[in-house]
């Protein structure tokens, strides 16, 4: 029972866990691509979106398991840090010539500066509302968030922050700086690491598939996100089985307890809450930001996101780290993008055409034994009624499974095997 | 069955260990004072405490000292203020007047995780245990400043050898402290799993693991069963005779009387008497408050 194989054992199953939930969304995805009729760089194109969201939305899930899962913190203001990074980066990178303006400096001062802001405003939300109860700290991060998205939205400050309609075009990722001479144009003249890239993915690449410049880019750039992500998870999986996750875990359980045993539980809350919140900005600016030459506005930062990851998490299973990435796989891919990939698919089939506007010219052929402008209805808006087998689904893991995939398993926050006795101990033969 | 609690005697402030050794870095007055007064040191004393909750006043002014390495009693009826006292000594409530005095420090008013980084922990009437973390967990949490607190520390990987031997080194303490108090063959699982004496036993092995000079005990044999209580009152003479302080509050009277040496009786907010068992038993308004309770 050393740590060693024990800890190894867990990387092993959890590695084959997200494996297989890949797996599963990569056979789901190419499957739903061929029924389609897309064409290989298609389906390979949706594979790279599904995996980008699965990157994403595992950062962002992440960084809530710290808050919510390990110390108990009840953040529903998720999408308002992760709206501070992306536009605090975007304003730090952007060409001071652009319109809105930015400062021009280097990726990585916006990466960080974007992290360093979000944990600014957890630190100015967190100030007053860790010293109150956890339902305080609720009301205020959802307020934080909504106050922040309507700053970015509104006219009085849209000089620099482009107002509704926001970034149009954000700098260009490292990808594209690292593979084309002038990042900001995609047929510009390649450096030679991109022409020889490009070439590749096009001509001799992987077997027969040819790919282009775009398709290439977007790939090269969600790997880079996977990167990030791994190292996120390996830099939380490290923070919080130590001390340190004890006492967060020990604030979650009771903190009048952790207090009364010499820990300084304020403390560690508005530093976890920081820390959250700079993960949840990075989230963010890799969400926005990594790809590049997309845009970035206020209204992509609706509460709906927080709550999004929120269900993610208790998919996964609060308070597991891999839990979190495995829930945000499975909303994203499985909840989120397929529902209206498969709505598609069925009204194509089924041959539904004219399906009615309204839930009434919906109802009313029912009683004439017509129940296919029904089922044009639902299909037609699929994209909405998601949500409805999502709260189904929620309610249905909060009344069988509240722990979650993933959340039942004792994951002792210790930087060493405790179970190990010390040698000179007597023995544990207690009769008593 | 272990017979010398190894972590209690590497754990003794030295400063209690004997009387001829008396905190010798601590140049306070009060405490030089009592030195001079008694054999032993004062760690403790409460000077006029008063706490009131809106027009209640439930601590009314009420005096006393502990001394060190002593097993003191306190006891009272039902409403006396025994926790409100110990709540204003150990940081949960701010007292409305009065002073509280730790090895000669002002300690009121003193936030619950100050108090206990000076050495006074406590343990709750209703056992707080952190049910889903394992008893090792809960244990290995107590130890104070440890340095894999820090994220930083924790993550980076050069510093993280540190922890990891600073954790090692606590865990054979942890597992010598449950081998103690014979809760190691539940070391491994949720701690709200276990039985309400194995709470009560689990509090206290935890606040031993702060390294305190002195433990506030908020009636640790409630809800125990009388083999367990033995076995708790047993383990509290063991870890008195090695330089723990004690103030225990207790709902039983023949328990305090039988174990106690310094015995406080609050009454309404206030001290109502104070002293050995015989002085107790003899006192008359002690008899008056207990109305008629068999206290001889």
């Amino acid at each position: 029972m050393s740590t060693d194989t024990e800890g190894r054992s867990r990387l092993v199953t959890d590695a084959g866990y997200i494996a297989g939930a890949m797996l599963l969304l990569y056979v789901v995805f190419l499957i739903l691509g061929t029924l389609q009729g897309y064409p290989v760089a298609g389906i390979i194109s949706s594979l790279q979106r599904v995996t980008f969201l699965v990157a994403v939305y595992g950062l962002a899930v992440l960084a809530l398991n710290l808050h919510w899962g390990y110390a108990g913190l009840f953040n529903i203001g998720v999408a308002g840090f992760m709206a501070v990074g992306v536009y605090t980066s975007v304003m730090l990178t952007a060409p001071v010539g652009a319109s809105p303006p930015g400062l021009g400096l280097p990726l990585p001062v916006g990466i960080l500066g974007g992290m360093l802001a979000a944990a600014l405003v957890g630190l100015i939300a967190g100030l007053p509302a860790l010293r109150l109860r956890s339902d305080y700290l609720a009301i205020m991060t959802v307020a934080v968030s909504e106050i922040i998205r309507f700053t970015y939205n509104s006219n009085t400050f849209s000089q620099f922050t482009g107002g509704a309609s926001g970034f149009d075009s954000i700098p260009p990722g490292p990808i594209r700086q690292l593979l084309l001479q002038d990042a900001s144009s995609i047929i510009s003249e390649p450096t030679p690491l991109g022409a020889a890239i490009f070439q590749f993915m096009e001509f001799s690449g992987i077997g027969w598939i040819s790919l282009g410049r775009p398709d290439t880019i977007n790939i090269l750039s969600t790997l880079l996100i996977v990167v990030v992500l791994v190292l996120v998870y390996a830099f939380l999986v490290r923070a919080v089985n130590s001390p340190y996750g004890r006492v967060l875990k020990s604030i979650r359980e009771d903190e009048v307890a952790a207090q009364s045993l010499g820990k300084n539980t304020s403390r560690f809350k508005l530093k976890t809450f920081m820390l959250g919140c700079a993960l949840m900005g990075l989230a963010g600016i890799m969400w926005f930001g990594a790809i590049g030459q997309s845009s970035v506005y206020p209204n992509a930062f609706r509460p709906e996101i927080t709550f999004y990851i929120f269900i993610a998490l208790i998919i996964g299973g609060a308070g597991s780290n891999t839990g979190s990435v495995l829930g945000g796989a499975l909303f994203a891919g499985l909840l989120f993008e397929a529902p209206p990939r498969v709505a598609t698919i069925l009204t194509d089939a089924l041959g539904v055409t004219n399906a009615p506007d309204t839930i009434i010219g919906a109802l009313g052929p029912i009683a004439s034994g017509q129940l296919t402008p029904m089922l044009g209805f639902l299909l037609d808006n699929m994209s909405q009624l998601r949500f409805i087998f999502v709260g189904v689904l929620l309610i249905y893991l909060i009344q069988r499974r509240p722990e979650g995939l993933l959340g039942h398993r004792s994951e002792i926050a210790a930087a060493t095997d405790l179970s190990v006795r010390p040698s000179q101990s007597k023995g544990g033969e207690t009769d008593e | 069955m272990s017979d010398e609690p190894g972590p209690a005697t590497t754990n003794i402030p030295d400063d209690v260990e004997t009387p001829d050794e008396l905190d010798p870095e601590s140049h306070d007055s009060a405490v030089e004072e009592a030195a001079k007064r008694t054999p032993r040191g004062i760690p403790l004393r409460v000077d006029g405490l008063r706490k009131e909750f809106g027009g209640i006043t439930a601590v009314d002014g009420a005096s006393f000292q502990v001394e060190a390495g002593s097993l003191t009693g306190l006891i009272g009826p039902n409403g006396a203020g025994k926790s409100t006292t110990f709540n204003c000594i150990t940081g949960v409530h701010t007292p409305t007047a009065g002073q509280v005095q730790f090895n000669g420090e002002n300690i009121t008013g003193l936030e619950p995780h100050e108090v206990a980084n000076r050495g006074l922990v406590r343990t709750f009437q209703i056992a707080r245990e952190l049910e889903e973390m394992t008893v090792l967990e809960n244990m290995m949490l107590a130890p104070k400043h440890q340095r894999g607190e820090s994220v930083v520390r924790s993550v980076t990987p050069g510093l993280r050898r540190d922890v990891v031997s600073q954790e090692e080194e606590l865990r054979e303490e942890v597992w010598e402290m449950l081998e103690f108090f014979e809760l190691d063959h539940i070391a491994e699982v949720e701690a709200g799993t276990l039985s309400g004496g194995q709470r009560k036993l689990l509090e206290m092995a935890r606040a031993l693991m702060t390294d305190p000079e002195m433990v506030l005990l908020d009636e640790p044999l409630a809800g125990v069963n009388p083999t367990l209580e033995e076995k708790l009152l047993e383990r509290i003479h063991e870890l008195r005779e090695d330089g723990y302080t004690f103030l225990f509050v207790e709902h039983d009277m023949d328990i305090i009387m039988e174990h106690c040496e310094h015995i406080i009786v609050m009454h309404q907010g206030k001290v109502l008497a104070e002293g050995g068992a015989d002085d107790i038993r003899n006192n008359e308004a002690v008899v008056e408050a207990y109305l008629g309770e068999d206290v001889s």
